[in-house]
């Protein structure tokens, strides 16, 4: 009986650090992303085959149209470029509002305290899209500074759209990764006569930092495929091209799914090593302490 | 198929109760046990004493056919276990086992685990396995305990549920495999004082056990295993005096 | 129901905030419906993604290698694309594909944009699902299963009478979790104009003009159902609990 006793608080202390990363951790392999290309190939064939001989195959549509959806015109940002700009940024605000909100979190005032942990609650709790329509629909589409106006094209409210949420959540992990280490840290920076915030940035976060990059990264991930979202708004990203380049050919049934697969593909191929990546930082780390 | 009886295997009371001969068990290239023979009589109690990894845990696992056999045989009440159509619930109605670790079932009372198998498995009627069950409650002396979950009791206490749970098969062989060895000293001799009254009722056991004082004291035969084999055996009185082989000397002195 | 109606008419003539759902009635029906569409895609979505999580552990466990790479591929492929992507691809491609039947005069899927929410957000979620309860049964240690099959269990038993019971506790929280993620999940179904709230919300701002105000509704409906969800869930983990155990 000794035996599960560990096992199920292991098993439930991971369920708190997936809830803190937003996902469950899974073991990749190399041979999925083999997978994923044969089924690509398959359905691309079989699609091919269907088509009409007198008007242009979907592999060549695809092809043509492949600049488009990835970046968009000639010198421009968009497409999937823009997938990536968007969840770069919204990381980047994300990461600074959330650290700054997890911090919150631990101070001793308690209505610092409980504020932040409200804000932390409400935005983790709200549905993504719920928070991007708010954004999008009641964000000014310019900003005046003194007497300087400053345009906020869509892309950039989306990325305020998406930077909420990643806060509350890099928030959480903030606070979870503090919590998480042992009190005696806390009590022996004490008895050293640390003062809290000297406790707090030379000992207790410097340890934490580690803990919190895995699910820095994962949420990343998450962002990153949250992004085509935004083209609900008509943010002009891959899923829009992609919508766009299947019109321009006249919507013909047989690009669907040789267009549809495609997208799916890059992000795929995009957010799979990242996957990857992070899992063997945290076996890394996992080893290390 | 009708289940093979006692008369059916052509077993009496004055064969052995359990007989093995010639046990050969391997895992992989290891071999554990390398010839093992012994024979137990109906309301006898056997010791099996070893240093670690000799093979001990092994041995009594075959009998209850959770690990299978390479070679050799074994035989409870007449009922052969290396047999590939060996009747799996028909053995362990005649062998209960209790492991080290306890391993009760964490998500039922201790009353519900003693119960569970007489009424799931063997299919028998609700009050009477209620009433068998709170008078073997009584024998282990946990009255007051039905309701407790396995995580609100003590090691000892488990264990004598997992004694009481084996029990209510009414098994006519029990295995204890190291019971007490997972216990704090003062635990260990509430579940030993359990299994003394069990044997001194006639229940034919089979004890892996570390505590010389209790094998002296309940066993009417001892074995000595070390690397596979039985080194030596004889009744505890001879065995702990008059030890010829090195190994069991050796055993012995350590441990004494 | 008729002085609450009154009061956001007048709160509207005061000060201009329009709950126009609270007083119209065409609205507010629109706006139950949209409630009732709301919970059953969830309730759909959370029992379907059970399933297939379910069954999907089932075949992780199997003896076949295909089997067990394909579920691999399953899982990888739904974990590491966009969900809003694979609803589109669930609904234009697959419902492309499905059988239509003649519905006096034009032709109607059997598949319908609910149902094909249902699906892809089930296989979503059920691929997390399936990794849970596996994890789950692999952390009932072998022998607890030895302990049964010495009561005379056999596999099957075993299984019903203590792997499963055990392991559905133990995986309990991280279903919760994935369970309240599938939740936020759902308003992705606005994608292929499923009438539940987020699209409904999105009809009535667009006809009333009174976005801040169907913002605050959206708020404070998805927060009490994550918050309500979160609550039975704790409640049910709480009496599942094994005294004793964590
Ligand atoms: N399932 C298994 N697979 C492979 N090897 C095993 C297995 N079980 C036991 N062994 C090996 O068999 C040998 C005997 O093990 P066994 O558990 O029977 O020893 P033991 O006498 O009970 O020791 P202890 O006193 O430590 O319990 C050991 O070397 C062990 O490593
Ligand atoms: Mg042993």
């Amino acid at each position: 009986m000794d035996v599960l006793l560990p096992i199920a608080r292991q098993q439930k202390a991971q369920a708190m650090t997936e809830r803190l990363e937003g996902t469950f951790r899974l073991n990749l392999q190399p041979h999925h992303a083999i997978w994923m290309l044969l089924i690509f190939v398959f359905t691309v064939g079989a699609a091919q085959a269907q088509a009409p001989r007198e008007l242009i195959s979907p592999i060549d549509a695809l092809v043509k149209w492949m600049p488009f959806i990835l970046w968009g015109q000639e010198g421009t940002l968009n497409g999937f470029a823009l997938n990536l700009m968007i969840s770069f940024f919204a990381m980047l605000f994300g990461t600074i509002a959330g650290v700054t909100l997890g911090l919150m979190q631990i101070s001793l005032l308690l209505p610092v305290r409980k504020g932040s942990w409200f804000v932390t609650q409400f935005f983790r709790n709200s549905p993504w899209l719920v928070l991007l329509f708010t954004i999008m629909l009641l964000f000014p589409f310019e900003i005046e500074l003194g007497n300087m106006i400053i345009p906020v094209p869509d892309w950039m409210k989306a990325v305020i759209g998406f930077a909420l949420p990643v806060m509350a959540n890099i928030s959480e992990v903030v606070r979870g990764a503090v919590r998480s280490l042992p009190t005696g840290q806390w009590e022996s920076a004490e008895s050293l006569a640390f003062s809290r915030r000297q406790t707090l940035w030379m000992i207790i976060l410097p340890q934490c930092f580690k803990r919190m990059i895995p699910p820095w990264i994962n949420w990343y991930c998450i962002l990153a495929m949250a992004t085509p979202l935004a083209s609900i708004m008509g943010v002009e990203e891959s899923v829009s091209y992609t919508a766009q380049a299947m019109n321009a050919e006249g919507d013909r049934p047989e690009l669907l799914p040789v267009f549809y697969l495609f997208l799916l593909l890059i992000f795929f191929v995009y957010t799979y090593p990242i996957a990857r990546w992070s899992i063997r930082l945290e076996k890394k780390f996992v080893v290390k302490t | 198929m009708a289940s093979p009886g006692k008369k059916a295997n052509g077993w009496t009371p004055k064969q052995p109760m359990v007989s093995i001969k010639d046990l050969h068990k391997s895992f992989g290239d290891l071999e554990v046990l390398k010839g093992v023979s012994l024979e137990v009589m109906k309301g006898e109690c056997i010791c099996i004493i070893g240093p670690s990894g000799s093979g001990k845990s092994t041995l009594i696992r075959c009998v209850n056919a959770l690990n299978d056999i390479q070679k050799g045989s074994i035989k409870v009440e007449g009922l052969e276990v290396n047999d590939p159509n060996l009747d799996k619930l028909e053995l362990r109605k005649k062998v209960g086992m209790v492991f080290q670790q306890y391993n009760l079932f964490p998500h039922k009372t201790a009353i519900e685990n003693i119960m569970m198998a007489p009424i799931t498995v063997l299919k028998q009627d609700k009050d009477e396995v209620a009433k068998h069950a709170k008078s073997l409650v009584r024998k282990v002396r946990l009255e007051g305990k039905e309701d407790s979950y396995p995580g609100e009791l003590s090691g000892g206490q488990q264990q004598r549920v997992a004694i009481a749970r084996a029990l209510a098969m009414n098994p006519d062989v029990m295995l204890f495999d190291e019971v007490t060895a997972a216990l704090d000293p003062e635990t260990v001799k509430e579940v030993l004082v359990t299994i003394q009254e069990l044997a001194e009722e006639g229940m034919t056991c089979i004890l892996v056990t570390h505590e010389m004082g209790f094998a002296k004291e309940v066993a009417d035969h001892i074995y000595f295993t070390d690397r596979g084999v039985i080194v030596e055996h004889g009744p505890p009185k001879t065995f702990f005096k008059k030890a010829k082989d090195p190994r069991t000397k050796e055993f012995l002195s350590q441990i004494l | 129901m008729e002085l609450f109606g009154d009061f956001f008419k007048q709160l509207y003539d005061t000060s201009g905030w329009n709950f126009v759902i609270f007083y119209d009635q065409v609205e507010w029906d629109r706006f139950i419906a949209a409630i009732w569409t709301t919970i059953k895609l969830i309730i759909a979505c959370l029992i379907f993604s059970v399933v297939v999580g379910f069954a999907g552990a089932w075949a992780q466990g199997a003896k076949s290698r295909i089997i067990r790479y394909g579920m691999a591929g399953y899982i990888q492929f739904f974990r590491n694309t966009p969900p809003f992507v694979q609803i589109l691809f669930f609904y234009f491609v697959l419902g492309n594909l499905t059988p239509s039947y003649d519905a006096g005069g034009y032709q109607e899927a059997y598949i319908g944009s609910f149902g094909w929410a249902v699906i892809s957000l089930g296989f979503f979620a059920g691929a997390f699902n399936t990794e849970i309860f596996r994890s789950g049964i692999e952390a009932v240690p072998e022998s607890t299963v030895e302990a049964a099959s010495s009561l005379g269990y056999t596999r099957l038993q075993s299984y019903i009478y203590v792997v499963f019971p055990l392991a559905f506790r133990v995986c309990l929280p991280a279903l919760n979790n994935n369970l309240v993620n599938l939740l936020k999940t759902t308003t992705l179904a606005y994608g292929i104009a499923v009438p539940e709230m987020m699209y409904t919300a999105n009809q009535i701002w667009s006809d009333n003009v009174n976005v801040p105000e169907m913002m605050i509704v959206l708020f404070l409906f998805y927060v009490g159902l994550v918050a309500i969800l979160v609550w039975v869930m704790h409640r049910w983990e709480k009496s599942m609990k094994i005294p004793g155990y964590g």
